[in-house]
Parts: structure tokens; sequence; C-alpha cells
């Protein structure tokens, strides 16, 4: 245990001696203070409300607009997941500082797990301030909260953990530049997958949505912002099934299911791919 | 502690097509210190991965202090230098020997007073403290030796020890080895440098193409043959079978020749052979067997590149 957390405090000292830390700081503010005057300037001046059928509306536009950043939130903090990660096996493959720190009393699992949660907790940290952030705010101008908000946030954690596996499970085997080309293709393919099947469900186009499942299954990220969005979202907006971020097809709890198991199997594979890897 | 520091029977490894150890056996005793002497490319890196666990055999088997290759406990008795190695450049000197140092379950307590001791030891000492980017090449090997030491290993792998290092941080190599063997520890140094090999070595392996090629004991009372360099001109041509029916004669280059006697004795009496077969005699240089000799007649002069 000692030398997983061991590695795992490595893992977050590089991250903020190598500025990475100083520098989401400074995005996730940039996201944060333009979010909020966006937010001033579109729904944060409440027209007179006339009745309760115009304020009913006016919250599904709060609401939206919470979507609108939890989404861009979740976008940022999923790239980074991907690029934080990309290049700290390969990287220290190619460095040779790999071969030193295996050659300790260490078992190669346990340098995973030390860099997995390194970087989970600083993702965590900076998923907990964007998302938090953007919840705050939307609060703080229209006094609206997200319904069903733990299990929103949860999923949108299971998101940036899958990514952050997957991303490391690639750098077991492939350089850093393959891993990147990888890893964010699979997350775009996962983001075309998402949106081709809403916009099939909306047509009605069943074989769009069937696409679209295949590419949740082949990389279920996409499914899991969409799941939570669905969570997030007031009733009203679910019912008329027209949001743009989760309307028409929601990805079922068996997908939210699919995405922990292929998590789970992505870390042992990791494990596997890296123990049998001659450095 | 077992007898052998090292044993492996037929290590052999192949890289996709390439085959990098074709069949290594060798056995390193306890407290020994051992040379692994090669060409570039010979295979010595290889073994020592092999050695090491951070890479699997294709075939054969070892033991490391009794223990299989890629036991995980073992390590905690094992140090090891590796050749390119890059530590993390945004750690300090002590922060990576802390680090190693938890790695292998050492006290903090422990750490606080081995860390400086080791820096001090390898030369560092207080500019070790700057961030590793800011080291040179020589500081960053320094370092790695530290690092190398800071679980009082009980078996040494060193690569390439005094690359990029200046005569005194050679020295200071050739010292650290003695220290370490002093204090009771196993030396494995992978090494092409054979003067390096010579100083520090109680037997050399010589390895070529993946092979062992021969095994020598360099602390065995001195060269069974006498040594010497004869340079002359007007030796005739069968000279040598006639004077040295149980000698050696090899010609280098420049009218010389390296000769292998069986005793001193023989010296005048060559000598006198000499000047009667009409030759002029220059030089006549009694050497002792050195170890480039042995490298270039084991290995061949044409190394590895062939």
């Amino acid at each position: 245990m000692g030398a997983i957390l061991a590695i795992a405090f490595t893992t977050v000292r590089e991250a903020v001696r190598r500025k990475l830390v100083l520098l989401a700081a400074l995005v996730g503010a940039a996201f944060l203070l333009l979010y909020g005057l966006a937010f001033h300037l579109a729904v944060g001046n409440p027209r007179s409300i006339v009745n309760a059928a115009s304020r009913a509306l006016e919250r599904q536009g709060e609401a939206l607009f919470l979507l609108l950043g939890l989404y861009a939130a979740n976008m940022l903090v999923a790239t980074l997941a991907i690029l934080a990660s990309i290049d700290t096996l390969s990287g220290d493959i190619a460095s040779g500082a790999m071969q030193t720190l295996l050659s300790k009393p260490l078992a190669r699992w346990q340098l995973l797990l030390g860099k997995w949660l390194g970087f989970a907790a600083l993702l965590t940290l900076l998923q907990a301030a964007l998302l938090g952030g953007a919840m705050a705010i939307a609060y703080g101008f229209t006094g609206y909260l997200a319904p069903h908000r733990a299990a929103g946030l949860a999923l949108l954690w299971l998101e940036m953990l899958l990514l952050l596996t997957v991303t490391l499970l690639w750098g077991t085997r492939l350089s850093t530049l393959a891993n990147g080309v990888l890893s964010l293709g699979l997350f775009g393919l996962a983001f075309l997958g998402g949106w081709i099947e809403q916009i099939g469900a909306l047509t009605h186009h069943p074989g769009a949505v069937r696409v679209g499942i295949v590419a949740s299954l082949i990389m279920p990220s996409e499914a899991l912002w969409r799941r939570a969005a669905f969570e997030m979202q007031p009733q009203l907006l679910s019912a008329l099934a027209i949001g743009p971020f989760a309307g028409a097809s929601v990805p079922s709890p068996l997908m939210v299911a699919y995405a922990v198991a292929y998590t789970a199997l992505a870390f042992i594979l990791a494990v596997r791919l890296f123990h049998t890897r001659d450095l | 502690m077992p007898a052998l520091a090292i044993e492996t029977s037929g290590l052999r490894k192949v890289y996709g097509r390439k085959l990098a150890l074709a069949d290594l056996s060798l056995e390193v005793r306890a407290g020994e210190a051992f040379g692994l002497l090669g060409p570039n490319g010979a295979g010595k890196s290889t073994c020592l991965k092999l050695l090491l666990g951070l890479a699997r055999p294709t075939a054969g088997h070892g033991r490391l202090l009794g223990r299989p290759l890629g036991d995980i406990p073992t390590r905690r008795r094992v140090g090891f230098l590796p050749e390119h190695f890059h530590f993390q450049d945004w750690l300090s000197g002590p922060e990576v020997l802390r680090l190693h140092g938890r790695l292998f379950g050492l006290a903090p307590d422990l750490l606080r007073r081995r860390v400086p001791e080791l820096l001090e030891r390898v030369g560092l000492g207080a500019q070790g403290a700057k961030p590793l980017r800011e080291y040179s090449k020589g500081m960053q090997q320094r370092l790695g030796l530290a690092q190398a030491l800071v679980n009082q290993p009980e078996l040494i792998f060193l690569d390439e020890p005094t690359s990029g290092l200046d005569p005194l941080g050679r020295l200071l190599v050739r010292e650290v080895i003695q220290e370490q063997r002093q204090r009771g520890a196993a030396v494995f140094l992978n090494s092409h440098l054979l003067g390096e090999v010579e100083v520090s070595c109680d037997r050399v392996a010589f390895v070529k193409d993946g092979c062992l090629l021969e095994t020598r004991d360099l602390r065995a009372a001195a060269a069974p043959s006498l040594r010497l360099r004869l340079r002359a001109r007007g030796v005739p041509a069968d000279f040598w079978r006639r004077a040295l029916p149980r000698g050696r004669a090899d010609q280098l280059p420049g009218d010389a020749w390296a000769l292998e006697l069986a005793a001193e004795d023989a010296i005048p009496e060559l000598l006198r052979a000499l000047l009667a077969a009409g030759a002029q005699v220059y030089e006549l240089t009694p050497l002792s067997l050195s170890l480039e000799e042995i490298f270039l007649r084991v290995i061949g002069r044409d190394g590895g590149d062939a």
C-alpha cells in the first residue's frame, strides 16, 4: 500500500510541478467566469413575470442553460482526463524512469493503480470545481437547482474515470502519439455516435439509433453524459423530449452498468498488458 | 545468504524476429564483482533486463539471491543503475532518493539520515538539492548511483556506470564498488570499458551476438604465460616456428610482435636466437596480459558489428 501511495503522491506532484494543475485551474476559472457572465446576461435578469405559466417556461430556459454549462465543463474534464494521462506510461518508459521504478519491490499493477489514483484524485477535484461551480452560478443567479444532482454527478464522475482508465490501458502498449490518436478518436466516436442516436430518435430513424448504440458499446463515455443530463433536467424538458442534450433517446441503466463493467475490465486488461510488457 | 548471487541457465530472449540473447548460463557468487563485457549490441543490457524482471525470457530460467527471476520481494535486496535513464526532472535529488527509498519500503526516519549521506558520498552534497532539470549529465549519473545504493543492496547491477562521468567521477564509481564489496555486496557490472572492469571485477564474462563466449578469472595468480612486446626488423619468416615451438607470436602493426613465452628464463635465449638469425631488435618489453588483449582475442577484432 505504501508503494501505491508513493506512486499516487508522485503523480500528483508531477502534475503540480509541471504546472498542469495551475493551468487547469486557470482554464477552469476562465470557464466559470465566462459562464457566470453569460448566465448573468441571458437568464440572470428575469423579465417581469406575469403568471405561473411564463415562470415555468423561464425555469426551462434556466435548466437548459445550466445543462449547457455542465456539458461544456464535462467536455473540458473529459478532454483533460485523456490529455493528462496520455504520456504517463509511455513517457516514463521512453525516458527510462519506468525501468528504475519497476526494479524496486513494486508490482506493475501497483504502479498502474498508483498512477490511476493520483490522476483520479486530481481530476475529481477539477470536476468538482467545474461542475459544482456551474451549478453554484446557476443557483446564485436564479435559485435553480437541478434534480437528481448526486446521480448525475456520479455518472459524470464515472465518465471521467472511464476515459482515464482507457487512456492508461492503451498507454501500457502504445506510444504517446498513438495513444492520443486512439483515445481521442474513441472519445470522438462516442460523441458522434451519441448525436447520431439523438437525431435518429428525433427523426424516427431506428437504424441511426442502432448505430449510436453500437458506438456507445464501443466507447460508452457519451452515453454516460446523456444519462447524467437526463437525470439532471427538469421533468418538463424530459417529457417534451426536445432537449439538445438528452431528449430523444436516453441510455438505459443497463448501459450505465455496461460502462461500469467496461471501466473495470479496461483496468484489468491494462494490468495484464502492462504485466507482460518488456521494458 | 545463498552462495550464488545470480545463477542462470539457458536464458534466451527474442524480440519479434530479433535475437537479443541466444543462450546465457552464468553464475555470480555472493560478494563477488562480476563484469559482463562485450561490444555494443552483444546482449548485455538485455541480460540485465531479464535478470531484473523488466523483460521476460523467451526460454531458460534463473535465480537472483536464491529466488526465481521476477520475484518481487527479492528486489528489496537489489540495487540497479540503468544505462539510459532520466529521472523525473521535476524532482530534486533528495526527492528522487526518498521516492526510491519509499518504494523499497524504507522508513522515513532512516531515509532522513541516509539520503544526505548518500548524496555526500556520490559528491553531490548541497548542490544535489537542485531540481534535476538543472543537473548535468554527470550529476544525473552520480544520483543514479546513489539511487542504486539507497537500500544497501546485497546485489548491485551497474549498467555502464561511468558513462557521462569525468575522471573524478570514474574514480568515484571504482571506490564505491570497492566499498560495496567490503560491505559484502555482489556487484554485476555491465561495461564496454575494459579498464573499468579490469580494476573492479574478480571475474569477467565475454558476450558477443547474444552468446556467452568465455568466463575468465581476473584474480587468479598472474597469467599462466609471460607476455612480451617485441619490435624488430629482419626476422626470418619461419623464425618463430623454430624458436618458439611451445610459445606464441602474433604479428602487430609496425614490425612488432606480441610474444607469449613459457617462462622468464626463455628471454635471453630468445634474444640470442633473434640476433643469430640476423634480426635487428629495437624493443623487448614484458607485458601483463591486459584485459583489452583478452577481449580482442575472445571477441575478435571485428567486434559486434560483424
